[in-house]
């Protein structure tokens, strides 16, 4: 087991050749010619797997159809394995609007419907059972529903998704199915986890509960992760700062300049806090919107007011978002909230109901609010995030998680407001990092602890005090 | 830690003595149980210095290692050991039920019937600690590849046969015990700890003689007293000497002890067993009989002391069976139980047919399924649990996850199409308030037969549901099947019948993302070498 | 491990040492460091590491000695274990650098270890250190082992000193190498104990980064994870030396600490400056234990506990295992009735509430009445007290016939 420690030993730094660089679009552009070569048209005995690291933003989805788009193209029949149901459904949704000549299987749970979106098309057909998909170009399902998958004939190709959130032990039951895949997920996010004693089996290449990709790579040494350098999402504001802190071992960067990006308020503030850290958010990319410190519940009452007033504000001050791809309003289907916590949540959306902010999705376009799990992979122009250790007596692993600090932090394609209250970091003072270590698992991530730091230390210079 | 169980500390603080934190009890508790109180020696991993160990609470059973490095000595004080704790676990094989299953030929494919033993019983050890199972896993580890006077090699020093079986069983046994729920290897302090909370952390609640001051008076402490002060007391009140007056209930021992105690008479031990061989080389046989009598005395005493530590964590685990034998059992033990039962069954059935020992490290495949049926049995405990103890459903009822509440108002309604059924609405009165947005899936707690409902809608004091089974076949439902007004009723959130776990391939079939099937790699039988 | 302080007398460093009173200077040992990295922001336990006063000794003159201390079996063991590793030149050490270094076995002809005056002051110990490692690191090709070095790190703005187990120079960097006592079985170790190394050696790792920035005239770069280029830079992963299964064969494991330098870098950093600390202590507060001519302290247990009480404390039930004065302050905190002394855990559920009473209270039948309230409703420490009585009402209902 010391082995696949040394395979992952090669020289780390944190510094980047600023001369040498080639333009984002031109590094992006190369990276996903590489990827795609090496999937579609893959050399005489190169590995059966493709791993791609793709930071936030970076286009992963992008890739994904694409790389569909080409297999097919080139006759080959396709399964895809996503993590969770809303994904499936969101890829299904991508996949059909892009590649309308294609034919898509939606592969669910006999007690499970799949969601509307996802069964608009008229090129999707939904079963539950593999059997009726058989004939289609791509079948896409959990990983959940495809261990259950019995089959004569195994696809040529498969494309996991989010394959970092994939656990090994899921890897091994699904395995079987196909003979090559390309994973693609960021290895940032939030780990899988479990909730059972798995001392026994760490350290090991294939300890069921880490990641897939962990164990992928750990057994085929010779595949090497290709990487998407540049993030499309995040803005020149936050690229520098969510590399540094979430992934000092693996940079990336934006792929639009300081002036690509605006926001613009068509009205003046009224002077309150609320809006001066809008303002500053605007301006800079960052606020921190800080209540006075004091220890409270999860659902902090006045932190959650400040946060509904923030979206309220950010409403009705008529923004608008300029970026690369054109001027547009926000609206409230392009913001979302962040939290930490289900009951944080919903005291958000009750709040935000009563100040009259939609937040229904069956009734239209709304805001988005939810915890940092269920926001993985998604896009907004401006977030508001509660920040997950305002007004906590304590920080635990759960709320030091490094995944959960970088999901909500990199939402956004324009702005990003936290709100917290004041003491955080002498609350981190208080609860210092003491991770445990294992043996022969390579480092991928910063500590929790260091990197709550250093994103309160950024976010002190964009400080609002309410 | 959850609210409730901080209440219960805060209490405890209040009270200086446990509050409950179960109404039941949540472990099966043997008739025949068997304690062991293991030590270990400081410095080397796994090195066993002591056990005492027995089924009756009044014979406690001592075994050491006069002289802990030395081989020899580890080799009979583990043949020792296996020969009381071996025979004690096969005891329990004697007594067989008989099942009819079927199984698929693995020829012809099709199912044929098989009858299959079942113990009817199941052996418990029940250790101080989580440091004692993790002892017992060491010893486990370090005695079952060992070779024995039968193999074609034995090696320079070969163990008795007991001992690399003993192996096997304690590797099974600390196995099954990180299985949620399984109850053939118990430590107190786990047991106590799930059952009551003490007005201290659960870091000082490792320390059993300490969270058990939150329960008796300890022994020795004059004026006898309850708490914080016991449990400072038994934690670190010394004798003149620097002793611990309460010893740490193991494996490791205080370095005090080590020092002052335990040394010297090691020392002397070695001492007495030098004059002995020396006497021995020169044929001196009145010099050899002295020295055989030194010997014996200086045996007898490490007994002592080893006895003097060892004892009061003894006494102590026995207490704590006293404590937990006096709460009701759950509902669902037979159940778990039965796991064990299997669990034992089986592995019995290996050891019978010849099997190898267990492998170092566990395939891919196995982990995979090991952590499978851990997910599994975890769900399945927090499941039952919750519906054994109303305190448990407390805490699913607080954290949103259930809500009780009476039957206010009962509204009968029907589905639509050709062959309505009964879907009537209750209105439910609680001061729970779950999370729960309407058309969610809601299940019903102690219904017989099970009982899906969703719900409606929920505001504060006053959740309405519309039961979806559960009712039986025809237009109305079956008598009893609706609660009446006025009944009370428990919802859950989460579904009362644990998910199937996918399935896993064969090891043979372990894919190339996994490195492919295992290669077998023999374990190489340890001989001498490990130790040293 | 030693840490000691220079001998100027600035200021600040006469006021630690008359904190100290006529004792000699206490050093970090591997436990202050583990009591740091576990505690960094208590003020009571870095005022008196800075001063280097004797913490065991305090601990016993207030009445609740540390629990401390090393079984005679488990010495002679790391006696033997040592005398292992020296044995074949350290072979152990020098193979698996060698492989992660790529360096042909050939090439590693002979082991140079320089005499680095263990017996001399701390000062002049860490000057041989530097100049050793300087020139070790100035010959590529040559291997070079420094037993037991000394190396200075500022702590909280008052420099202190750190005794290694060994470092391996080759190819103008360095290795820190990290002897145990653990074993590593089957290839794994307690996850908890490599963690505990893994933050020893990254306090290492830093203090080498900082002499070989200040040898090179540079700033420490901003990066805590950047590589650093200079002679005699520290390598990021370190060797931890343990025992191989069950045997006394010592087996050398890489662990990459660059996380826990990163957080090392950050606490330091963060750490109240001990100027500040000892500007807020009253005037005339001495941890002396006022000892006799036979060594026996004569200073009241009682003068000595406000002398204590007097710096800040940040107590948690981990101090137990990590800070000699761990039942000390368990018997404040508990005195004071703070709610720390259950686990720093259950503060979280808890609010704004601080005192076992104070909770207790807001539990109360009475404390608040009914439902538990509308999140977004009342305000902070009601809706705590809501939660709280809303969970004593489940409490007493599923309790009800049991009390
Ligand atoms: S025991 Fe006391 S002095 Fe030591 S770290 Fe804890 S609170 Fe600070």
């Amino acid at each position: 087991m010391t082995q696949h420690m040394d395979s992952s030993s090669g020289p780390v730094t944190g510094r980047q050749d600023a001369a040498a660089e080639p333009a984002p679009g031109e590094a992006a552009d190369r990276a996903v010619a590489g990827i795609l070569d090496a999937v579609v048209r893959p050399a005489p005995g190169a590995p059966r797997g493709v791993v791609v690291d793709s930071p936030p933003g970076a286009g992963k989805s992008t890739l994904v159809v694409r790389a569909a788009r080409e297999l097919v193209g080139a006759g080959e029949r396709l399964m895809i394995v996503a993590q969770t149901n809303s994904q499936v459904d969101d890829l299904v949704d991508r996949l059909a609007t892009k590649a309308s000549g294609m034919s898509i299987g939606r592969l669910h749970a006999s007690d499970s419907k799949p969601a509307p979106e996802a069964l608009r098309h008229a090129n999707v057909t939904a079963k539950d059972k593999v059997a009726d998909l058989l004939e289609q170009d791509v079948v896409i399902s959990t990983a959940a529903k495809w261990q259950w998958v019995r089959t004569e004939q195994p696809w040529r190709q498969a494309i996991v998704d989010e394959a970092y959130q994939m656990r090994s032990d899921a890897l091994l039951a699904v395995a079987r199915l196909f003979e090559r895949a390309l994973f693609v997920g960021d290895p940032g996010q939030l780990d899988p986890f479990t909730v059972v004693g798995t001392d026994q089996w760490a350290g090991l290449s294939y300890d069921p509960s880490s990641s897939a990709v962990v164990t992928l790579l750990a057994h085929n040494p010779a595949i090497r992760p290709h990487r998407l350098p540049v993030s499309w999402r995040l803005p020149a504001s936050a690229a520098p700062l969510v590399s540094a802190a979430f992934y000092p071992y693996t940079p990336f960067r934006a792929g639009t300049g300081p002036d690509d990006r605006t926001l613009r308020p068509g009205l003046r503030g009224d002077g309150s806090a609320v809006d001066a850290a809008i303002d500053e958010a605007a301006a800079t990319g960052w606020a921190l919107l800080e209540l006075p410190a004091r220890h409270t519940v999860r659902t902090d009452a006045q932190a959650v007011a400040a946060v509904a007033a923030t979206v309220r504000r950010l409403l009705d001050r008529e923004l608008t978002a300029h970026s690369e791809q054109g001027s547009a309003p926000l609206t409230p289907g392009r913001v979302a909230v962040g939290t930490a916590h289900r009951d944080q949540a919903a005291a958000v959306r009750a709040e935000l109901a009563r100040l009259g902010v939609p937040v229904d999705p069956a009734a239209g376009e709304c805001v988005t609010v939810d915890t940092a799990n269920r926001l993985q992979g998604r896009e907004y122009d401006v977030t508001v995030v509660l920040h997950p250790l305002s007004g906590r007596p304590d920080a635990t692993a759960f709320h030091l998680e490094t995944g959960r600090l970088c999901v909500l932090a990199s939402r956004h394609r324009h702005a990003c407001i936290v709100v917290a209250r004041a003491g955080i970091p002498e609350l981190l003072d208080d609860h210092p990092a003491t991770e445990p270590v294992q043996l022969g698992v390579a480092v991928k991530f910063p500590d929790g602890w260091e990197a709550n730091h250093a994103v309160l230390s950024h976010l002190a210079e964009h400080r609002v005090r309410l | 830690m959850s609210l409730l169980s901080t209440l219960a500390r805060l209490e405890a603080v209040r009270a200086q003595r446990a509050q409950p934190l179960a109404t039941v009890r949540h472990r099966h508790l043997s008739d025949r149980p068997m304690v062991l109180v293991p030590l270990a020696a400081a410095g080397e991993a796994g090195a066993p210095l002591a056990v005492l160990l027995g089924t009756d609470r009044r014979e406690p059973r001592l075994h050491f290692v006069p002289q802990p490095l030395n081989r020899t000595q580890r080799s009979e004080f583990l043949a020792a050991v296996a020969r009381e704790v071996v025979p004690y676990l096969e005891s329990f094989g004697d007594e067989v039920e008989l099942l009819e299953g079927s199984e698929k030929d693995p020829v012809s494919g099709e199912k044929v019937p098989v009858v299959r033993e079942l113990c009817a019983d199941a052996p418990q050890l029940i250790v101080p600690n989580a440091g004692g199972v993790a002892h017992l896993a060491l010893l486990g580890r370090s005695t079952r590849f060992r070779r024995t006077v039968e193999d074609p090699d034995p090696g320079e020093y070969p163990s008795p046969t007991e001992v690399p079986l003993l192996g096997r069983w304690l590797t099974h046994l600390t196995d099954r015990a990180q299985v949620p729920g399984s109850s053939m290897l118990l430590a107190m302090t786990g047991l106590l700890a799930r059952h009551w909370a003490t007005g201290q952390s659960n870091l000082e609640d490792q320390h059993l003689a300490a969270r058990l001051a939150w329960h008796l008076p300890p022994a020795g402490l004059e004026p006898p007293a309850l708490g914080a002060e016991a449990a400072e007391w038994v934690e670190s009140a010394r004798d003149g000497e620097g002793l611990l007056l309460h010893p740490p209930a193991g494996p490791a021992t205080d370095p005090k002890f080590d020092e002052r105690v335990l040394a010297p008479a090691i020392l002397r031990h070695d001492a007495a067993v030098a004059v002995r061989e020396r006497a021995g080389a020169a044929r001196d046989d009145a010099e050899v009989r002295r020295a055989a009598a030194l010997v014996e005395r200086a045996h007898a005493e490490l007994a002592r002391v080893l006895l003097s530590a060892t004892l009061p964590a003894w006494h102590d685990v026995w207490n704590g069976v006293d404590l937990l034998r006096a709460l009701p059992p759950a509902g669902h033990l037979p159940d778990r139980w039965e796991g064990d039962r299997w669990s034992f069954t089986m592995h019995r059935e290996r050891v019978a047919a010849g099997e190898p020992p267990q492998p170092r490290r566990d395939d891919a495949v196995t982990a995979a399924r090991k952590l499978a049926q851990r997910e599994r049995e975890q769900a399945k405990l927090e499941i039952q649990e919750a519906l054994d103890d109303p305190l448990a459903m407390a805490e699913r009822r607080l954290a949103g996850e259930a809500f009780a509440g009476e039957v206010v108002d009962v509204v009968p309604e029907w589905s639509e199409g050709r062959s309505p059924k009964p879907r009537p609405l209750l209105v439910v009165r609680t001061g729970d308030r779950p999370h729960a947005d309407p058309g969610r899936e809601v299940h019903r707690a102690h219904a017989e037969p099970a009982q899906r409902a969703e719900i409606v809608s929920s505001a504060p004091g006053e959740v309405v549901v519309r039961l979806l089974s559960g009712m039986g076949r025809r237009r109305d439902p079956e008598p009893g099947s609706v609660p009446e007004p006025g009944s009370t009723v428990v919802f859950t959130l989460f579904e009362l019948a644990p998910r199937q776990s996918a399935p896993l391939p064969e090891p043979a079939d372990t894919p190339w993302t996994h490195g492919g099937p295992p290669v077998a790699v023999e374990d190489a039988p340890a001989g001498a070498d490990e130790w040293e | 491990m030693n840490v000691s302080h220079l001998g100027q007398a600035t200021p600040p460093l006469r006021r630690l040492s008359e904190l100290r009173g006529p004792a000699p200077q206490r050093s970090l040992d591997a436990r202050a460091l583990a009591a740091l990295a576990a505690n960094p922001g208590c003020r009571r336990r870095a005022l008196l590491d800075a001063a280097g006063v004797d913490k065991v000794a305090l601990a016993q003159r207030l009445g609740r000695p540390a629990p401390f201390g090393q079984s005679p079996f488990a010495i002679r063991r790391g006696l033997l274990f040592e005398s292992r590793l020296k044995r074949d030149g350290y072979a152990v050490l020098l193979e698996p650098l060698r492989r992660r270094l790529g360096v042909p076995a050939e090439e590693v002809s002979s082991l140079a270890v320089p005499d680095l005056l263990p017996a001399a002051s701390p000062a002049v110990r860490a000057e041989r250190t530097a100049a050793a490692l300087a020139e070790a690191a100035a010959d590529p090709s040559a291997w070079t082992l420094l037993d037991h070095p000394l190396l200075r790190l500022d702590v909280a703005g008052s420099p202190a000193y750190l005794e290694p187990d060994a470092l391996v120079v080759h190819a103008g960097r360095c290795t820190v190498v990290e002897i145990k006592s653990f074993p590593v079985l089957d290839g794994s170790a307690d996850p908890a104990n490599v963690g505990a190394a893994a933050r020893q050696a990254a306090v290492y790792v830093l203090a080498l980064q900082e002499a070989a920035a200040r040898r090179a005239g540079l700033p420490l770069s901003e990066d805590p994870y950047a590589v650093q280029e200079l002679p005699g830079a520290p390598e990021l992963t370190v060797l931890l030396v343990c025992p191989k299964d069950f045997s006394a064969q010592p087996v050398a494991v890489p662990v990459d600490v660059r996380r826990e330098l990163a957080v090392t870098r950050r606490q330091l950093s963060r750490m109240t400056r001990i100027e500040q600390l000892l500007a807020a202590l009253p005037e005339g507060v001495t941890f002396d234990l006022a000892r006799d001519g036979s060594g026996a302290p004569t200073r009241p247990a009682g003068e000595l506990a406000e002398a204590v009480a007097a710096v800040p404390a940040a107590y948690a039930p981990e101090c137990i295992s990590t800070c000699e004065l761990g039942f000390h302050c368990r018997s404040q905190a508990r005195c004071a009735g703070a709610v720390e002394q259950l686990g720093r855990g259950v503060r979280g559920e808890l609010g704004s509430l601080r005192t076992v009473e104070e909770a207790l209270a807001a539990a109360e039948p009475g404390a608040a009445a009914g439902p538990e309230p509308e999140p977004a409703g009342g305000s902070g420490p009601d809706e705590a007290s809501g939660r709280l009585a809303y969970a004593a009402r489940l409490r007493a209902e599923a309790l009800g016939g049991v009390r």
